[in-house]
């Protein structure tokens, strides 16, 4: 049955459905849907629910439970993520699977409350000390929120990972009919690290400290060897009119909604844009994104940042062939016309360029 | 052949790495002496901290977890919820409990967390060579305080027992100090008591412990001790700051 | 078939229930929809605006650059939002506090709403009976089904306000008629 949620509400209850017991978060707009919605529905199902003192707490309430077997999860915006760095440092460096919801609101500072995509390299380069990955989704609707969330505890289980959802305060407060829908099958390995008390069986020990010359590079090399198979297996995307594209675009959440109108509006002209929508960030799609490259006239990167996935695109196609970009900051959401506008510029040659142009001017 | 000493089981059987005449070591030994007399070596859970007790894992045969400088209380709260009949206790220095730390520790005592905290009040940071904690007693010279506590600059010695018994949360708060057999046997009745306190479910507790640092506080090992109970407990007075027991 | 409706008026009066009024119906009919509350910087006690789309076909991005349907509350709304009605769209304002100061090439309906909401008894219903007015132009459900999804959000202590809500349903559809 479908219900009309917000996605912070999808989210919420799709972490409920994917068996997550134990929610910690601290009230920050644009996500208090969320922790609104676990402060009720958490007690119904007999979970654990907390507003802790600070996101530094919430994250470190989700460390114990996730290092006692639990499925846990909290969720912040910007500012509040930024203080859960050091917890999802240490998340990732004892390799405790926990889904952390991020729903971007735009800074630096205290920013604002509007919807922004500038936490990209925070989500996806590390944002916390040392060489760690966290998996970052991205929804780019209410639905597709409730589903990312529900994989996402699956991933973590199955990677001994933290999974971070990369939203922003549009994907977060919008309303969409939801369905929750999804059943898993994967088999996950047993949680056999997991303290539960030392009863008839060796002592756990859950940490991330490695004193001894040589342990912690011997550590390292064992994360990354993680890493590459996420690579291998995990990566996500959803690919629009590629095949005779002579643009393509590069966009995920918000921005890939926008990006979507783009195409359709840009295909009416007769002009061939294709879009790319990375719904995981990392790992991140680079093959497609690579080979796409090959037979293109230019790709351009759309983004509510001033430029920040970009420099992965850049790194995927590796010359190829031009890369572009167009990015609002601070709040700023790029319209369908802007980004046309875009296009046409890049390609001022192109066949249809002269009727795409009068579109554009005609508003 | 009567045996009158003897390692606990739940003690490990290796060399720490705590210098000599140090407190920790002490502590250490004390709740695995419990963990076995109870017999829940296989229903408890320690959380060691970021200070010179951060091996803690390395040394009680129990499962452990580790968590970063100052978060004990909120990583023992996460692993409370999922194992709300487990022993849980947090085993924190005064720098990891009382600066760094201070909203943790304060928070999970206002939710009257039924976990038993195990507070070594050591008056400086140990691990990083001696600086200055929000414990260390005025006039007290400390790496960071080269010509002593000053409280102009420097502030007061934070009393945390006294601190925290304002909060409606806590149920058992006392202070102890290694000092002696006699005042280490007290230490054990102590730590006996919070852990009772938590398996019958009456709350938050914590237990302060004066442990010697002789490396950083410039003496040996017997000064140290005596430094307890002619300096250290003037500031930091020893006893029962507060106990559901008695209360009602 | 793609209906874009921007929706505003000062916070209380009931825009964001008649947004999800109308969301719910479109969902019920198995139709594309998606609803997004724009706050901004001026969320408190300024103008709430909601940004609501339905369609046949899966929906883009949810923020509206140019609407078919713009139903304002109040003066502030109706100057902010009036330049993304498109090209002969429809403009639903609520007459009673909104007095129009410029040239619309549109299809602009008058409805004094906040004036029959009070002679109901209830300013709170002013939403309503905008609703009334909105289905009876654009047709896109039938007031039975919204009636019965207002009966079901008010059921339990809510109850005794049905009666009110689905008279001020009734005078918007009555005003448009005797409009027209
Ligand atoms: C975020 C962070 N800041 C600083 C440190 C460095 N550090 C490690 S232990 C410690 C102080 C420990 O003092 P205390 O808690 O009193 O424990 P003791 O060593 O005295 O037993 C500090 C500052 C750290 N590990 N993490
Ligand atoms: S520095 Fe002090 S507290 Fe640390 S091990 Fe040495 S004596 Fe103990
Ligand atoms: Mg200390």
């Amino acid at each position: 049955m479908k219900q009309l949620l917000t996605g912070n509400e999808a989210a919420a209850e799709a972490a409920i459905q994917a068996g997550c017991r134990y929610y910690y978060g601290y009230p920050i707009t644009p996500q208090n849907e969320l922790i609104n919605y676990m402060s009720w529905r958490m007690p119904e199902v007999d979970g654990a629910f907390i507003q802790a003192e600070s996101e530094i707490a919430a994250i470190n309430m989700v460390y114990g439970s996730a290092a006692a077997g639990g499925r846990a999860m909290t969720s912040s915006s910007s500012p509040g993520i930024s203080l859960k760095q050091e917890g999802i440092s240490y998340l990732a460096g004892s390799e405790l699977p926990c889904v952390i919801v991020n729903i971007q609101r735009g800074g630096p500072g205290l920013g604002d409350i509007s919807a922004s995509q500038a936490d990209y390299f925070q989500a996806v380069k590390g944002g916390g000390h040392g060489d760690y990955h966290v998996i970052v989704l991205a929804p780019g609707s209410a639905q597709e929120m409730a589903d990312l969330v529900y994989d996402a505890f699956n991933l973590a289980d199955k990677y001994r990972n933290p999974v971070m959802i990369l939203g922003d305060a549009q994907i977060g407060q919008l309303v969409e009919p939801v369905e929750f829908h999804k059943k898993h099958t994967e088999y996950l390995p047993p949680k056999n690290w997991a303290l539960t008390g030392a009863e008839g069986r060796e002592k756990r020990v859950i940490k991330s400290f490695y004193p001894v010359k040589g342990q912690l590079e011997e550590f390292n090399a064992h994360l990354q060897r993680k890493y590459k198979l996420i690579e291998e297996h995990e990566v996500r995307y959803e690919a629009i009119n590629m095949h005779d594209a002579d643009i393509v675009l590069v966009a995920y959440g918000t921005s890939a909604r926008i990006c979507k109108e783009v195409v359709k509006k840009c295909l009416q002209y007769k002009f061939k844009v294709g879009l790319i929508r990375p719904i995981t960030l990392w790992p991140f799609p680079k093959e497609i994104i690579r080979s796409v490259a090959e037979r293109v006239h230019s790709i351009l990167t759309v983004e509510m940042s001033a430029g920040q996935m970009v420099e992965d695109v850049r790194l995927a196609v590796e010359g190829r062939c031009p890369v572009h970009f167009y990015g609002r900051t601070g709040g700023g959401v790029p319209t369908s016309q802007e980004v046309i506008k875009k296009i046409t510029e890049i390609e001022p040659d192109n066949r249809a360029a002269h009727s795409l142009r009068q579109l554009v001017e005609v508003k | 052949m009567r045996t009158i000493y003897e390692k606990p089981e739940t003690l490990i059987d290796t060399p720490t790495h705590f210098c000599p005449g140090c407190g920790h070591g002490i502590v250490l030994r004390l709740i695995a002496e419990i963990i076995d007399a109870w017999g829940i070596r296989g229903k408890t859970i320690g959380l060691a901290p970021v200070g010179c007790a951060v091996l803690a894992y390395n040394y009680l045969d129990i499962d452990m977890c580790e968590a970063a400088h100052g978060r004990p209380p909120a990583v023992a709260t996460g692993i409370k919820r999922v194992h709300p009949d487990h022993v849980v206790f947090a085993y924190q220095g005064d720098g990891d409990l009382a600066a760094i730390g201070t909203a943790e520790i304060i928070h999970a005592a206002n939710r009257g967390e039924n976990i038993t905290f195990i507070f070594v009040n050591n008056a400086v940071y140990g691990m990083t060579n001696g600086q200055m904690a929000p414990t260390t007693l005025i006039n007290q010279k400390t790496a960071t305080t080269p010509s002593g506590r000053d409280p102009v600059n420097y502030g007061y010695p934070i009393r945390v027992c006294e601190l925290l018994s304002v909060l409606d949360g806590t149920s058992y708060l006392e202070r102890v100090c290694l000092s002696s057999p006699e005042n280490i046997r007290k230490t054990k009745k102590a730590l006996e008591k919070g852990f009772k306190t938590q398996i019958e479910k009456r709350g938050f507790s914590l237990i302060e412990i004066l442990s010697p640092c002789p490396i950083y506080w410039r003496m040996d090992a017997n000064e140290a001790m005596k430094h307890i109970d002619e300096v250290m407990s003037k500031t930091f007075p020893l006893g029962v700051v507060k106990d559901w027991e008695q209360m009602n | 078939m793609t209906e874009k409706i921007i929706l505003a008026g000062f916070g209380g009066q009931g825009m964001m229930l008649l947004g999800k009024l109308l969301a719910q119906a479109a969902m019920t009919e198995g139709k594309y929809v998606t609803y997004f509350p724009s706050y901004g910087t001026e969320v408190r006690g300024g103008t709430a605006v909601y940004h609501l789309i339905i369609s046949n076909e899966e929906i883009f991005s949810p923020l509206i650059e140019e609407t078919d349907t713009l139903i304002v509350m109040n003066q502030p709304s109706y100057q902010k939002y009036k330049g993304m009605l498109k090209h002969q769209g429809l403009l639903l304002l609520n007459s009673s506090m909104i007095k129009v100061n410029d040239l619309h090439e549109a299809h602009i309906c008058k409805i004094p709403a906040t004036e029959i909401a009070s002679k109901l008894g209830n300013v709170l219903v002013s939403n309503i009976v905008m609703l009334g007015a909105y289905l009876t132009v654009k047709k896109l459900f039938s007031a039975d089904m919204i009636l019965d999804q207002l009966r079901e959000m008010l059921k339990g202590k809510k109850t005794n306000l049905f009666a009110i809500n689905k008279q001020a349903l009734e005078s918007g559809i009555q005003i448009v008629k005797s409009l027209s």
